[in-house]
């Protein structure tokens, strides 16, 4: 995965602070956050995460038109998801997010215009009684600001199972 | 930011971090990250094809939401390392108690920091997300 403009935008923020139950000011309040130490409107810890919709191939995305995807519509499902077109590192379509570490070298700010860069990290298999055969697999992502510095870098292991995982 | 001479080893912060957690939150995490991978969303492909009695949270929710627990702890722009495990899946109905624990407060980079170990469960006692963090604090 390259993404080439993630622009961090405070409205994204505001929704997404909203979606994991956040209610601090500091994600929504231009004014509020403007007369705090940190000057501005910052992003939330895992925010980088949604650099997913930055990435034009995404393919947890439904495409403009919906060609080829997977979920319910007349049928209970579409088509499978094409595996050549990416992964930002949360897993593929029956994969699952096994682990997620961010390492935080300046803090995001609403404004900032990021470039992400994504290269694959360690790969290995492990039995387990719930899933049958996991193979694990690691992405590290590089996120550098409009001055090149680098800002967070996030590393996501993702798990193939052989089956449904029992709960 | 947490002060040094306020905090010791051993001390921790918890918070209620969802009731009954609601699908449509799900949907709305779905929207403001952009995965929309239809196991989160979409019922009927999650029981139907993918096996699974119902759609279930992104672990990225459940970070999301515990990283919540966490910075209304450590303050805002405090966090230098935040990773996690996704031990077990969260679902539809779950309530969610989030839980940090000071385990050291070191120096790191000329600077006072805390390292912290986070734990989130489920109404159940089973523990949905392992992880640790590292915080600046003020010296």
């Amino acid at each position: 995965m390259a993404i080439d403009k993630f622009l961090v935008e405070a409205s994204h923020i505001m929704m997404f602070a909203r979606s994991v139950g956040d209610a601090n000011p500091i994600y929504h309040d231009a004014e509020y956050a403007e007369g705090t130490e940190l000057g501005g409107i910052i992003a939330p810890p895992t925010f980088a995460q949604s650099s997913a919709q930055f990435d034009p191939n995404y393919f947890l995305r439904p495409k403009v038109g919906g060609d080829g995807w997977f979920g319910s519509g007349k049928e209970a499902t579409g088509a499978k998801p094409s595996k050549e077109s990416g992964d930002s590192g949360g897993g593929a379509a029956m994969g699952l997010h096994a682990e997620q570490h961010f390492e935080y070298h300046m803090t995001l700010k609403a404004g900032d215009i990021l470039t992400a860069t994504t290269k694959p990290g360690n790969s290995w298999e492990k039995e387990s009684k719930r899933a049958g055969k996991l193979k694990f697999s690691e992405s590290v992502t590089e996120y550098r600001n409009q001055d090149g510095e680098l800002v967070i870098t996030a590393t996501g292991v993702g798990v193939q199972t052989e089956r449904a995982v029992d709960s | 930011m947490l002060k040094e001479n306020e905090i010791q080893v051993g001390d921790t912060h918890s918070a209620v971090l969802v009731e009954d957690l609601k699908r449509t939150q799900i949907v709305q995490y779905a929207g403001a990250s952009g995965d929309y991978n239809p196991l989160h969303t979409d019922e009927i492909f999650t029981t139907q094809i993918a096996g699974y009695p119902s759609v279930f949270a992104h672990g990225m929710l459940s970070m999301g939401l515990t990283g919540t627990m966490l910075t209304d702890y450590v303050g805002d722009g405090a966090l230098k390392k935040y990773g996690v495990r996704f031990t077990n899946q969260v679902w539809p109905g779950d309530t969610l108690t989030g839980k940090t624990t000071i385990i050291e407060i070191r120096e790191e980079d000329g600077g006072k920091v805390i390292d912290l170990m986070i734990e989130t469960t489920n109404q159940n006692d089973v523990a949905v997300i392992t992880g640790n963090a590292t915080a600046k604090i003020e010296s």
